[in-house]
């Protein structure tokens, strides 16, 4: 069994996982639905938004060039990082040669992606995460379970108690009172840090802006409290313009957390000017590709036109019922399921695309409407021609394609195996399958097949039923299609 | 489209095998309302099996062969599943690329996907026709199939023909719109987030009061029969063929 099955069959066994997920998943369904329907126009919008961010991909470097320049012309120092590696070292050595000692950070999945809280520790910066969610997730050692909401695998109780081992308050699980209690230790935090991290929600090319948004705050102090700021952004995240942003910004929060828009939009145009009273004296920005050049220009790259809000992950099955920490990456739901294969290689990935039925749900909730079924099928048939896939598969599929492009084998390969199925259930239903499909009988009885096929039932009733008088099908009315005839070969 | 005379029915591997009385609904109805039903007797199954695991090699040779079969016939095609005429009108596209030697296929699986309808869109949509007069005392729930309602985008047409039949009250349901877990071979291999999935499913559906569940699917419908029967429940499935066919004089 993959490592992948053994934490689905953890998550599937835990029942607090399954109450907080149930709770916020289906709050989250409903107001992004209600939301989007106030908004006018929407599916244009989603629309443009989409070819917005699709017409981007088309000269990604370009594009990156005229940002770079851009952000310069701003009085931006810009870094290229290849991978997460270079990106973590890079900023330990802004920290170090400015004299950074205290980090404080807003949320960033990209610096999630490069585990670059373990590096900062490691080159000895002290480093505190400022968005509640990802407080309480540096709190309990662990990672974010959802990419909009850190910890919504957590129940209020479990937050009470990890606040109260680990930061020795009294416990309660009243959410206002951890709230004050955190934003109490955090504001100590921000008045102290002279580094503050941030990741980039979008940068728009034409003039140089990274926006960030945010319910808490937290983002607008960590840009402005501290004396350097740095921003960790994905290579995909650009909007050509402050009016694509417009859109996007319609859609977002819409589609993440069901609001018009986020408490906080901000909008940073460089470091602080002569005769400005806030900002930061100094700000970098590293551009992270971590594996994203490899998926530009192939079948998955759409997938680079994310938006991040997580309306996909909500509206999953799957996750639903395992949560995030069940797909083993930075970036679970339907989205990590392709963006992890596509960044890492599908061959020790493969079990990810697999896990989904298909459903769609996704697809129709994406407000850049990308196709993820699609990617997923995509993904699966890389899987099947680069990586190893069990041979009892690879020879049932084949057995499979064989036969069910050849009639003659197929219709009496069907019978035969209808009847061992029948012999197999007693009263026309079998309790236990071997193999693979025993995965089936785990939880399910399997009808046999039926004794007379469709097509006997339709002949008999033709040769002998009341409909006697129907023309005939299609074995005299369309010999070619026979069996036997050249078309079938 | 002036009302076709004639249709080829793509029963579906499922159905020939495992419910063929559906097929004989499908058949009943569609006779009923003056169409003449042809079966093409050399078909098999749509390949989605191969495909959705990835195996495409496969799945072509499945493709091609049902390409073959229907391209030799006319007129419209009826497929009473919403996933086997998704595979066919949306997937055999990505088998064939629109040059070189697959050429031919494109062109063919372009056409088949013009003909192709899923049996309540083509009563609805191409027959004009809701009210077929079935008459049944029943308390029932709709499951829209992922790939009929988000894969064909089909969501009136089921619905509109159920509303017309006598005595049949059809509940809301919780998350009605949700996957039942079915997915084909990811109820096997991913068994246990299948479960869970179909435990959710059951569970609504339970709630809801319905004595039947109604879809447009056997796929999904046998995959709930199959949990059903599991749990010794009394809930039964139908084929909406069934219902529509039921107290038919």
């Amino acid at each position: 069994m993959s490592r992948f099955l053994d934490r689905v069959e953890t998550a599937l066994k835990d029942e607090e996982l399954k109450t907080a997920l149930g709770r916020a998943t289906e709050r989250l369904g409903s107001r992004r639905s209600a939301s989007l329907a106030s908004l006018e126009n929407s599916d244009m919008i989603r629309d443009m938004a989409r070819r917005a961010k699709m017409g981007l991909l088309q000269d990604l470097a370009g594009n990156l060039e005229t940002f770079e320049r851009n952000l310069i012309k701003n009085g931006v120092k810009v870094h290229w990082a290849e991978d997460g590696k270079a990106a973590n070292r890079i900023m330990v050595e802004i920290a170090k040669s400015r004299d950074c000692k205290r980090a404080v950070k807003s949320k960033s999945m990209a610096t999630e992606e490069t585990h670059l809280n373990h590096d900062l520790l490691e080159a000895g910066l002290d480093v505190l995460e400022t968005d509640l969610g990802e407080y309480i997730v540096q709190l309990a050692d662990t990672t974010p379970s959802h990419i909009i909401l850190p910890i919504i695998h957590m129940t209020k109780e479990k937050i009470g108690e990890i606040m109260h081992r680990k930061i020795k308050v009294p416990y309660t699980n009243d959410p206002e009172k951890l709230a004050k209690i955190a934003r109490a230790k955090l504001r100590e935090a921000f008045l102290s840090a002279d580094l503050g991290i941030t990741g980039a929600n979008f940068g728009v090319i034409d003039s140089g802006t990274i926006v960030l948004v945010s319910n808490e705050g937290n983002a607008r102090l960590v840009t402005t409290l501290p004396r350097v700021h740095v921003v960790v952004m994905g290579i995909e995240k650009l909007v050509p313009s402050l009016a694509d942003l417009d859109l996007m910004v319609k859609i977002l929060a819409r589609s993440a957390t069901g609001q018009k828009i986020t408490t906080y939009t901000s909008l940073v145009t460089g470091p602080r000017r002569p005769g400005e009273t806030d900002g930061c004296e100094e700000m970098h920005v590293i551009l992270l590709d971590n594996g994203r050049s490899n998926i530009l220009g192939g079948p998955l790259a759409e997938i680079l036109g994310c938006i991040r809000c997580g309306a996909c992950l909500n509206a999953c099955p799957v996750y639903k019922n395992i949560g995030g920490h069940a797909y083993g990456d930075t970036y679970p739901g339907p989205i990590g399921a392709i963006v992890t294969p596509g960044l890492r290689g599908v061959k020790d990935w493969k079990a990810l695309p697999d896990a989904s039925s298909l459903c769609g749900a996704c697809k129709e909730v994406c407000p850049v409407r990308l196709d993820i079924p699609r990617m997923l099928l995509e993904l699966r048939k890389q899987a099947v021609e680069e990586a190893k896939v069990p041979w009892t598969l690879r020879a049932g599929l084949w057995g499979f394609g064989l036969a069910a492009s050849r009639p003659w084998l197929f219709k009496p390969g069907a019978r035969l195996g209808g009847i061992a199925a029948r012999l197999m259930a007693p009263g026309g239903w079998i309790k236990k399958l071997p193999g693979l499909a025993g995965g089936w009988t785990r939880s399910r009885d399997m009808k046999a097949p039926a004794p007379k096929t469709f097509q006997q039932l339709f002949r008999e009733r033709k040769t002998k039923g009341p409909a006697a008088s129907v023309p005939m099908g299609a074995e005299t009315a369309a010999p070619a299609v026979n069996e036997g005839s050249g078309h079938v070969r | 489209m002036t009302a076709p005379k004639k249709i080829q029915l793509f029963h579906t591997c499922i159905i020939n095998e495992v419910y063929p009385e559906v097929g004989m609904s499908v058949v009943n109805i569609l006779e009923r309302l003056g169409v003449e039903v042809e079966v093409p007797v050399s078909q098999t199954c749509c390949g989605q099996p191969a495909f959705n695991a990835g195996f495409h090699a496969d799945a072509r040779k499945v493709a091609r062969h049902t390409l073959d079969l229907l391209s030799a016939t006319e007129g419209p095609i009826v497929v009473p599943s919403g996933s086997c005429g998704d595979m066919i009108t949306h997937q055999y596209h990505m088998l064939f690329k629109d040059d070189g030697e697959e050429k031919e296929y494109a062109a063919k699986a372009h056409a088949i996907s013009e003909r192709c309808y899923e049996f309540s869109v083509f009563l609805v949509d191409v027959l004009g026709i809701t009210d077929l007069g079935a008459r049944l005392g029943l308390k029932a729930a709709y499951h829209p199939s992922c790939h009929l309602l988000r894969g064909l985008g089909v969501k009136t047409q089921p619905r509109a023909l159920l509303a017309e039949v006598r005595g049949l009250e059809c509940v809301e349901v919780k998350d009605q719109e949700e996957c039942c877990g079915f997915g084909g071979m990811f109820s096997v291999k991913n068994a246990a987030i299948s479960t869970g999935m179909l435990e959710n499913k059951l569970r609504n559906l339970e709630a809801s009061g319905a004595k039947t569940v109604v879809s447009c699917d056997m796929g999904c419908l046998m995959h709930m029969q199959g949990g059903l029967h599991r749990k010794g429940s009394k809930m039964e499935v139908k084929h909406i063929s069934q219902i529509l066919e039921a107290g038919l004089p």
